[in-house]
């Protein structure tokens, strides 16, 4: 019973998210471009398809995911857990070592499951004719935010201003920019507002503010907000580096089929 | 009978590529617990049936993806091409921006956070009209700049402008922003650039974008359809510093 009662009012929040958008693309269907779009039908199914897709989608995290991402949140940073200095009341960076490692491996782990990153690679493999690997950019994508989050848990333990990390990872990624294809770049950007939604906001939250919380000298109000911007600057980079990889490791294999050749033609 | 087996493969393809994508959570929720905090996990059966939940909704939201956002936003952008109105396009990039953003649940959440974190450093009083009117004017704010950015981001698939000048422009203004704005929006304002992109404005957002770029001569929807999510990320962290500075 509670559970109907759950889906429903889930249903009717995301209703709520989705009629504004529908009442948008009516009114410029029917004002601006005054001609149906091909198969009406089809689209309103799959508006529908969405709906009840969003729904069962969060009320699934609501009772699997986001109750024991904040308890493993609390509990990985509680000085009772992390011993040594902590229970002196004292931070010493080293302590939390598991708490790195956990953000990197939920930041990784949430974002493989993100519908919007899955939504803009598949987009992104059907209109490079598969020369973007769908899969492989959302990996890429989400190593970035591993990195990203696991960094941002060591600035909130240590203190260090956000602004700087964020003006070094600007530099970082205007420098990749140099040096990486045309092709790419657009795609790169757009990988770092995409991963940061439904799943992986919530619970890089509740990670953030369990430290900033439990860590002596932090404000939770002040420290706890900036993981989510390093999660959608780190993305940039990863899938930089990650296009800048494949470009070299091509360019390595057409140099060696060159030589290859040259030594089979006596 | 044939078009009942293709239904059902189809369906069981949605679903296992749903489960492939949530397994890594799985992985290392059970490491985590198993390993290092040692700890029974409680209520499995939630946890199961949730999870079930997560894998059946997500391979409804791909398929609805792929049947009505994704067609709709592409055959909404040709016809604008087609119709060759920048004013209606413009008008239209705006209203998604705009329209999608104000009424975001997790903008919601981060405006009344940072109405909390100005209240506490002395910006603005701490009562409640106070808190309302400095939340609601965020939200407005940022609403502005996600509109604000499409309208940028359609500009400039349009006039084929390459986006790392745009990118770049905005990274060097968000530095320079950072030193003259309260300190205390600093956080919020980096946070507001993540949490705007919904997760039915991204598939649309891209939709347009690509269909712009393939409908108009001389783009390549590859590198000019893409990055209007950029855009809309970066916007509200500038627009969010102003606001800290001018409020």
């Amino acid at each position: 019973m509670d559970l109907i009662h759950h889906i429903l009012s889930t249903g009717w929040v995301t209703l709520f998210d989705v009629v504004p958008i529908a009442a948008i693309l009516v009114f410029f269907q029917a004002v601006a471009i005054r001609r149906a779009p091909p198969n009406p039908k089809r689209i309103a199914v799959g508006f529908l398809y969405v709906l009840i897709g969003l729904t069962l989608f969060l009320v699934g995290l609501e009772m699997a995911l986001f109750p024991i991402g904040e308890t493993m949140a609390h509990q990985l940073t509680d000085p009772q857990f992390l011993g040594g200095d902590a229970l002196l009341g004292r931070v010493n960076w080293l302590d939390y070592r598991w708490v790195y490692v956990f953000a990197a491996a939920i930041g990784f782990a949430t974002t493989v499951a993100e519908p919007s990153l899955i939504a803009v690679a598949l987009k992104a493999e059907q209109i490079s004719g598969g020369a973007i690997n769908a899969t492989g950019l959302r990996i890429a994508v989400a190593i970035g935010v591993a990195v990203g989050v696991s960094l941002g848990a060591y600035r909130i333990v240590s203190g260090i201003p956000l602004h700087w990390f964020i003006i070094a990872g600007y530099v970082v990624v205007i420098v990749q920019t140099v040096w990486a294809s045309k092709f790419i770049i657009a795609l790169a950007y757009d990988s770092g507002g995409v991963t940061t939604s439904t799943v992986t906001v919530p619970v890089v939250t509740a990670l953030g503010l369990g430290l900033a919380s439990t860590i002596p000298g932090r404000s939770p109000l002040l420290d706890g907000f900036g993981l989510i911007a390093f999660a959608s600057l780190f993305p940039i980079m990863a899938v930089l580096a990650y296009a800048n990889l494949a470009a070299w490791l091509q360019r390595r294999r057409q140099l060696r089929d060159q030589n290859g050749q040259e030594e089979t033609i006596p | 009978m044939g078009e009942l087996l293709i239904i059902t493969k189809g369906v069981a393809r949605l679903l296992m590529d749903a489960a492939r994508d949530l397994l890594p959570i799985v992985v290392v929720i059970a490491f985590f617990q198993a390993v290092v905090i040692r700890e029974p996990l409680p209520n499995l059966t939630d946890i199961l049936v949730g999870a079930a939940f997560v894998v059946v909704g997500l391979a409804f939201f791909v398929r609805g993806l792929e049947m009505g956002l994704f067609p709709l936003g592409e055959a909404m952008a040709q016809a604008f091409a087609k119709k060759g109105s920048l004013v209606w396009l413009t008008v239209f990039a705006f209203a998604l921006g705009f329209g999608t953003t104000v009424a975001e649940p997790a903008l919601i959440a981060v405006a009344a956070e940072a109405a909390s974190t100005a209240a506490e450093g002395g910006l603005i009083g701490s009562d409640q009209a106070s808190l309302t009117d400095y939340a609601y004017g965020l939200r407005m704010t940022v609403a502005v700049s996600v509109g604000f950015a499409i309208v940028i981001g359609v500009v400039r698939i349009i006039k084929g402008w390459p986006i790392q000048w745009l990118i770049v422009a905005g990274y060097l203004c968000i530095v320079v922003l950072t030193f003259f704005a309260p300190p205390e929006i600093v956080g919020i304002a980096y946070d507001s650039g993540g949490v705007t992109t919904s997760t039915i404005t991204v598939p649309l957002v891209t939709a347009l974008g690509v269909g712009l770029a393939t409908s108009i001569r001389g783009r390549n929807p590859m590198t000019d359809g893409f990055g209007l999510i950029a855009f809309a990320s970066l916007t509200p962290m500038m627009f969010v510093m102003v606001y800290g500075m001018v409020y």
